[in-house]
């Protein structure tokens, strides 16, 4: 690949749950292309998968037929996903950081995929247009 | 489409649960379908062997929060068994081994069952 060059990819889906292994070889199979090793490649997949785990069960309230964008961009230094959806905008200020021992208590948990997310990934930043579309970037280093 | 499957298999009065695939927000459901039988016939020492679990999201990890309390105020425990080390990391990242025992074999899982026991 020409260092220089940015490939461009782009995978709309339904928010289906279903859809998310589709998702995932998606990512799996361009970052491949992009020469990213397996761990990272997993590791890229997963925040991806998280992401719109997410939107299909926050932005769409399990709504089947919404929209979820995902255009990925890379070349030899940095891999890019952005994922755009149409559904309920969302603050992700107001998602604390998970506190296993509080899931515990209360017997139920929230938060762990958009704390995988800032884990797994360089960079995780949300924009919402109330109304309009929300969209999250994920990047990573992989030079 | 993702396969998932599970299959269940008593062994010295402990059932185990085999995971086989990928288990993500798609896939959860069957899961918990397995833990709500077992609770509901009063199985309450279970062992969740991950062998063959090729994959898993927050979703599969939510799982086992969601059921965990019930079963340890009835006597009995989720004890986790033969992970990868991929598998593991994603457990370790979310802090799970405070809250749960990891094994590295299935056998060392149900034994400690029987330590509690005799």
């Amino acid at each position: 690949m020409n260092s220089e060059s940015t490939n461009s990819k782009e995978l709309i889906v339904k928010s289906k749950t279903e859809n998310l292994s589709a998702i995932r070889d998606f990512i799996s199979c361009n970052a491949q292309s992009a020469g990213i090793k397996k761990e990272m490649i997993e590791n890229i997949m997963l925040a991806v998968d998280e992401a719109c785990t997410n939107i299909i069960k926050h932005a769409y309230h399990s709504f089947p037929d919404g929209e979820i964008k995902i255009e990925l961009k890379y070349n030899h230094e940095k891999f890019t996903i952005l994922i755009i959806d149409y559904g309920n905008s969302f603050d992700p200020e107001i998602v604390p950081d998970p506190d296993l021992r509080k899931y515990y208590d209360e017997g139920k948990v929230g938060g762990l995929g958009m704390y995988l997310m800032k884990t797994l990934m360089d960079e995780v930043k949300y924009i919402s247009i109330p109304g309009k579309f929300n969209q999250v970037l994920l990047s990573k280093n992989i030079s | 489409m993702a396969e998932f499957s599970t299959a269940i298999i008593e062994k010295d009065n402990v059932s185990v649960i085999n995971l086989k695939g990928y288990l993500d927000a798609h896939t959860a459901p069957a899961l918990e379908e397995n833990f709500t039988q077992l609770i509901d016939n009063k199985r309450f020492k279970i062992v969740v062997n991950f062998e063959e679990l090729a994959y898993i999201s927050s979703a599969g990890l939510g799982v086992f929060m969601a059921y965990i309390e019930n079963i340890r105020e009835n006597k009995g425990d989720i004890k986790l068994t033969t992970m990868s080390d991929k598998v593991y990391n994603i457990f370790d990242l979310l802090g799970f081994p405070l809250l749960y025992e990891i094994f590295k074999t299935e056998d060392e899982a149900i034994n400690k069952f029987k330590e509690s026991t005799n």
